[in-house]
């Protein structure tokens, strides 16, 4: 089912939503900052934003247009909900001379998040492989990740350090949503493509105040997707990049992105997909009571690799070398996927601006192989 | 990296795998001047802890933390939980603060195993460095209980000094057996020391058994691992045949937590446990 829904009805996708007891996450404004956050209203929306992404840099820009998706991602990614920086995993009373486990009863929310982008889709299936399909799962992800609701966004305008048409994961939301909303204006007005994806989606959209779409609103949907495509304000030449990353493990590069790299962790933080916790095993103040909390990590910290005796990975070079060669090579090893979905947060967060893309891409050069990136556009 | 052991789930955990389960201290001995051996029992469920010789447990301290802690008993009496550590980071020094009645929390067992099964009908070389005789301990009882599957034994096992030997009327039990060759060695003679001095490696070259038909595993610091297999080698034996222990911090135990990542491997479900010849390039790889 494919409908088209004026955007002065944009309001009924919400109170749908909120009538079927969703709580709505979507981008927001807090402080001249775009985030993801509970939102209630249409209004909540950044509506006639833009942003301007580049190596370090980041701005929100008033456009002055009436649109209400005309940015792409900011420095908040969608695990924050699914698996948060820090989550008490359970508490521990003492009790005798022993301990008792006091389990984290919590309510699981029904959310619907709503904005979500193509790459944004493929980094939550990422973390669903590592955290639920393995050997072990991580319980409170699965709670969290039940019941949530995905309205996906295609991006229409890529933003500056965007490469996702390279990793293979959008600019269009092809699978994992329950609704993907494609926003239009043109000659006919500003109105939404909605299409469903799931039965759940198609519930909602009988609900929500749409027409039937015409072949010309498909049409000029597909034509804006395919334009986006080009738009793409990076590329990353994925071609043999496992192999190319195992054999410059001595790569005379990450010396010299080294001295560049603050290993300040950014990248890591504003990742989709990164996934590295620390479980922190914290005790009351009056000795008798404990909890156990799970919380973000990074790669760029000494402790990280800790064992009695040092640290594995001393330097700044080996660290950055591990987080992207785990994200581009190792991570397809284990789970045979990319770490990688092209949204390009690393390189607008990262406060000295290096660019993952720039960095396989002088790696592969070094070898004397490398390809311009012009001659590989179509 | 060649195939990875398929792990299975561990037992004794609810539905999460991050909850510990409650051991009870039974004894608590000291072996050496920093190192000491805890039996534990399960305060309920389960009385067994089945496990597999050369895996972990991750061991909690009330309030203070966890850490991964290999598992050093008799894998044929699994109604005693064995675990022999060594105090040096904030969770082991308190662990040997504990005494008898106390409990600790334990998840596991985890990670991957020596190969005991596939090592019958060969001659089995052991070569221990310090700590590292803790998690070969199990093979020696494994292999005991099944002496007659097995060709020679040969326990290689090195320690800093004669007081640093673990487990030593143990090791003069073994010592005195005809059907085991048991050869120790340490790093500095004191008092009355009158055995071999230098380190474990040096033991290798006149160990004996047969290179061809030879499963060896190795335990003990990196640089320990590196050299016995290279010593190993020198004597005929093939880098599939030997079978080396990796150390790396841990949180988890589960391979969600990431930080035990080693390239491609997790030590944590890949490992610890791993065949030389598939991560042979981690021993000269500086800072993998």
């Amino acid at each position: 089912m494919i409908l088209v829904l004026e955007s002065g009805n944009l309001q009924s996708l919400f109170d749908t939503l909120i009538s079927e007891k969703y709580q709505i996450i979507g981008p927001t404004l807090d402080n001249s900052a775009l985030i993801y956050d509970e939102i209630t209203n249409v209004d909540d929306l950044p509506v006639g934003y833009t942003d301007e992404q580049d190596g370090g840099r980041y701005r929100l820009v008033k456009s002055g247009g009436k649109k209400y998706f005309d940015y792409v991602v900011g420095q908040h990614t969608w695990k924050r909900y699914l698996y948060p920086p820090e989550k008490k995993l359970f508490e521990l009373k003492r009790k005798g001379d022993g301990f008792e486990i006091v389990e984290n009863k919590q309510e699981i929310h029904k959310r619907a998040f709503i904005g979500v982008r193509a790459c944004e889709i493929e980094a939550i299936r990422i973390q669903d492989e590592i955290l639920l399909e393995g050997p072990y799962k991580d319980a409170d992800y699965e709670r969290c990740r039940q019941n949530i609701f995905i309205v996906a966004v295609n991006c229409v305008r890529p933003g500056g350090t965007c490469f996702c048409v390279s990793m293979g994961t959008g600019p269009r939301a092809t699978k994992g949503f329950d609704l993907a909303i494609t926003e239009i204006v043109d000659n006919s007005g500003h109105y939404f493509l909605i299409e469903s994806g799931t039965k759940a989606g198609e519930k909602i959209m009988k609900e929500i105040k749409g027409k039937e779409a015409d072949q010309n609103a498909i049409e000029t949907a597909d034509r804006l997707m395919k334009e986006a495509e080009n738009k793409m304000g990076r590329r990353l030449d994925t071609d043999d990049i496992k192999e190319l990353l195992y054999r410059n493990f001595e790569s005379s590069r990450w010396e010299v992105v080294a001295q560049r790299c603050l290993n300040c962790g950014n990248c890591t933080l504003v990742c989709p997909t990164c996934f590295c916790i620390n479980i922190e095993d914290i005790s009351g103040l009056e000795v008798n009571s404990a909890k156990r909390v799970r919380k973000w990590d990074s790669c760029f910290t000494l402790d990280h690799s800790y064992i009695y005796g040092g640290s594995v990975r001393t330097s700044a070079k080996a660290r950055y070398r591990q987080w992207l060669t785990h994200k581009l090579a190792s991570w397809i090893d284990q789970f045979g996927m990319s770490g990688c979905v092209g949204c390009g947060r690393c390189i607008t967060w990262c406060p000295v601006g290096i660019d993952i893309t720039e960095e396989v891409q002088a790696i592969r050069e070094s070898e004397g192989k490398g390809k311009i990136m012009a001659d590989k556009e179509e | 990296m060649a195939e990875i052991q398929k792990n299975k789930k561990a037992i004794g955990f609810k539905d999460d795998p991050m909850m510990p389960r409650q051991f009870m201290i039974q004894r608590f001995r000291r072996d050496t001047v920093d190192t000491f051996s805890m039996e534990l029992k399960p305060v309920s469920g389960p009385k067994k802890f089945d496990f597999k010789p050369g895996q972990f447990n991750m061991i909690y301290v009330f309030g203070v933390g966890e850490v991964p802690i290999s598992i050093s008993g008799d894998p044929t009496r699994p109604e005693k939980l064995v675990h022999t550590t060594r105090a040096v980071g904030n969770v082991t020094k308190a662990m040997d603060s504990l005494k008898s009645g106390r409990t600790l929390g334990v998840r596991g067992p985890l990670g991957t195993s020596w190969p005991v099964e596939e090592a019958e009908g060969n001659d089995v070389v052991l070569v221990a460095g310090g700590i590292g005789m803790a998690p070969l301990r199990p093979v020696m009882y494994y292999l005991l209980a099944h002496r007659e599957n097995y060709g020679k034994i040969v326990l290689l096992y090195g320690a800093r000094t004669p007081s640093d030997i673990l487990y030593q009327k143990e090791l003069e039990k073994w010592r005195s057996r005809l059907d085991l060759e048991v050869h120790i060695t340490v790093d500095r003679g004191t008092g009355s020391w009158r055995g071999n001095v230098g380190v474990v490696t040096n033991l290798i070259g006149r160990a004996p058994f047969d290179h061809l038909n030879c499963t060896a595993m190795v335990c003990g610091p990196e640089i320990m691992m590196r050299f016995s297999a290279l010593g190993l080698q020198k004597r005929g034996v093939e880098p599939a045949d030997i079978y080396v222990s990796m150390e790396r911090n841990m949180k988890c135990g589960i391979g969600l937590c990431g930080h035990c990542q080693m390239g491609p491997l997790f030590v944590c479900k890949d490992g610890p446990v791993f065949r030389y010849s598939d991560i042979k390039e981690i021993f000269t790889r500086r800072e993998y």
